[in-house]
């Protein structure tokens, strides 16, 4: 068993929590244990199976937004045909009335920072509070968020609109980005995490010596809470980036919308009155609005799959 | 972990004699400090809504009398909507036929990766968990063209392999059609959250079971899934909120098929036309509040699930006191 142990061992990735371990040679041994069998051919054709599954729709999109308007409809779905016109249809989507997609990728990249960013930060600041302070009112704040999160948000739709309304603040930018702030599971993310990543005795010598609460937050406690805050902001830019039923709510100028309200505009647009079909952008533009966030979610994944995976031991 | 911290800190506050008693009063405040922002955010987005839509469902508006209080009239009036009742038994149906689907493709899917008995799992792993961030409007897009005669993949199959299959978007298949759209947009995202909770499982349980003799499925059985409760309850209980708040997809093919999908398909797309199209903001008040707390009571049935887990769940502290 040790030398296969050795064998899986370097096979393995070295996680953030293993290497926290104690003794080397004790960290082999809890790491090997039922590790290194031979694959299995029917889990592995499952999973192969389900892997065409996920990626199928992917690849249509991508072979469609190849193809001219004509093409589309007179050729196989899944497979490329006629002249590789996704360039062509790049262009044409960015110049498309007036170019408003380009208008609609800025909104989309300005409610994502904001709106995103500052669902991270907060629910960052909130978990690290709850985790690490206790303060009069914590029982409660407790009760009030736990119970929010049961609560459906299509309970709160409507009233949100009417409320932002009477403040005057619906079709403006602020009516998206506001509501995005809130992220409850990021805010639970956090707190487990933080009561585990940040010891007291560290926050402890740091007011011995005489650091602000902030202060010590800042310059301590925020790298250590890193994978975990990745985490949430790899989920909160994925959720702005793809919000749909909020804005559709709140705007109503198209010049305000983010990229999937915009979307599915042109989308409809056929179906309504005086309307003109215009597939081929539809589907270019789809592979437009996932390619930047796919991209992001690619490349985050190695920081924030810790977070992850960290923040579950409980 | 915590009693130590906290004895450390107690006994530093006794050592130091200088006016414990002020930085003690100081330091209690200081957690809203990291507390307040989210909770103001919080309060202005969910709590005043909240009661907003409460007091809401309590008034009528009518174009003669203006705004009159009627207490639990639209309450009433909801009870008797037979619209409302056609809509919450599809999105019920709905729920005992996907989530059970999803979370238990969701699961094998989370044990292979975990099994060492696969290769390439950052692979799949990442391929799995990609739709999750794909837009929701775009994959109704996607797979709404797939299922339709536009750019016909169904047709094209038909025709590949001279068969027919059933048309995606009849009556009788677009909650089925609707049920894989959210199966693609979701399983990964599950997967990770059941394979997050196999990871943090310690390892000592697997050494003693191979011990004992345990194999594979006795494994899974015994301490993989009695493991991962938490997770399963967590995963449940968003899919059982994400079932009541169906909305997306349903409302996105409408534009496809707009004589499949009625106007009050789901509650959230009833809620949704009520106020938007009819300007029946009371009654949509009271709709969407009588909805969610039904997906309040089903979460709290579904937080406490008898039998199997919990039978599972004793054999877990055996399996470790014999290591």
């Amino acid at each position: 068993m040790s030398t296969e142990t050795i064998v899986t061992g370097r096979r393995r990735s070295p996680s953030r929590l293993a290497s926290a371990q104690v003794a080397p040679v004790d960290r082999k041994r809890k790491r090997g244990g039922s590790r290194h069998r031979p694959a299995s051919v029917p889990v592995t054709l499952l999973m192969v199976a389900m892997l065409l599954y996920c990626l199928l729709p992917l690849f249509w999109l991508v072979v469609n937004a190849s193809k001219s308007k004509d093409q589309l409809y007179n050729s196989f779905a899944l497979w490329f045909s006629g002249d590789f016109a996704l360039f062509d249809n790049i262009v044409q989507v960015f110049t498309y009335n007036d170019g408003i997609f380009l208008r609609w990728f800025g909104n989309t990249i300005f409610y994502v920072i904001v709106g995103g960013g500052g669902a991270a930060l907060l629910a960052t600041l909130a978990g690290y509070g709850l985790a690490k302070y206790r303060f009069p009112g914590r029982r409660a704040v407790f009760a009030i968020i736990l119970g929010a999160i049961a609560i459906p948000g299509s309970a709160l739709a409507v009233p949100q609109f009417l409320l932002f309304s009477s403040m005057k603040l619906t079709n403006t930018p602020a009516a998206v980005i506001i509501p995005s702030m809130v992220s409850a599971f990021g805010l639970y993310l956090i707190w487990v995490y933080a009561a585990e990543a940040v010891p007291d005795e560290i926050l402890e010598a740091a007011r011995i010596d005489g650091a602000s609460e902030v202060r010590i937050f800042f310059s301590i406690a925020f790298r250590q809470l890193m994978p975990a805050v990745i985490t949430v902001l790899m989920f909160s830019l994925v959720a702005t980036w793809n919000n749909y039923f909020l804005p559709l709510i709140m705007l109503s100028d198209p010049l305000l919308y983010p990229l999937p309200v915009g979307l599915n505009q042109w989308a409809s647009q056929a179906t309504s009155i005086g309307g003109a079909a215009i597939p081929n952008l539809v589907i270019t533009g789809a592979l437009l609005t996932v390619i930047p966030i796919a991209g992001a979610f690619l490349y985050l994944q190695r920081y924030w799959q810790s977070g992850l995976t960290a923040g579950s031991v409980k | 972990m915590s009693s130590t911290a906290v004895s450390v800190s107690s006994a530093r506050s006794t050592a130091s004699i200088a006016a414990p008693k002020r930085r003690r009063r100081r330091r209690d405040w200081a957690g809203w400090i990291f507390v307040g922002p989210f909770m103001a955010v919080f309060t202005l987005v969910l709590i005043a809504p909240l009661i907003y839509a409460i007091y809401l469902s309590l008034f009528r508006e009518t174009l003669v009398g203006g705004t009159s209080f009627v207490g639990f009239e639209n309450y009433v009036k909801a009870f008797a909507d037979p619209k409302f009742w056609e809509a919450l038994g599809r999105v019920t149906g709905f729920l005992f036929v996907q989530v059970p689907i999803m979370l238990g493709i969701a699961l094998f899917a989370a044990l292979a990766l975990d099994s060492a008995r696969l290769r390439w799992v950052p692979l799949f792993r990442l391929s799995i968990f990609l739709p999750y961030a794909v837009p929701g409007v775009v994959a109704v897009m996607i797979w709404g063209y797939m299922y339709g005669s536009q750019f016909g993949l169904v047709a094209d199959l038909n025709d590949f392999f001279g068969i027919t299959l059933p048309d995606p978007l009849s009556n009788s298949w677009i909650m089925a059609s609707i049920g894989n759209i959210v199966t693609w947009e979701f399983v990964g995202y599950n997967m990770l959250v059941f394979y997050a909770g196999l990871k943090a499982i310690p390892h000592e349980l697997y050494e003693a079971a191979e011990i004992d003799g345990a194999g594979t499925f006795r494994t899974i059985f015994s301490i993989k899934l009695p493991g991962i409760r938490g997770a399963m309850i967590i995963a449940t209980l968003f899919s059982i909120i994400g079932s009541f708040q169906l909305f997306n997809e349903p409302q996105m093919l409408r534009s496809l098929v707009p004589n499949q999908i009625s106007s009050y398909f789901t509650p959230n797309i009833y809620a949704f036309n009520l106020s938007f199209s009819g300007s029946m903001f009371n009654y949509a008040a009271a709709i969407a509040i009588l909805s969610g707390i039904l997906t309040m009571i089903v979460a709290f049935i579904a937080q406490n699930p008898e039998g199997i887990f919990r039978r599972k769940n004793r054999n877990a502290p055996q399996l470790e006191e014999t290591a």
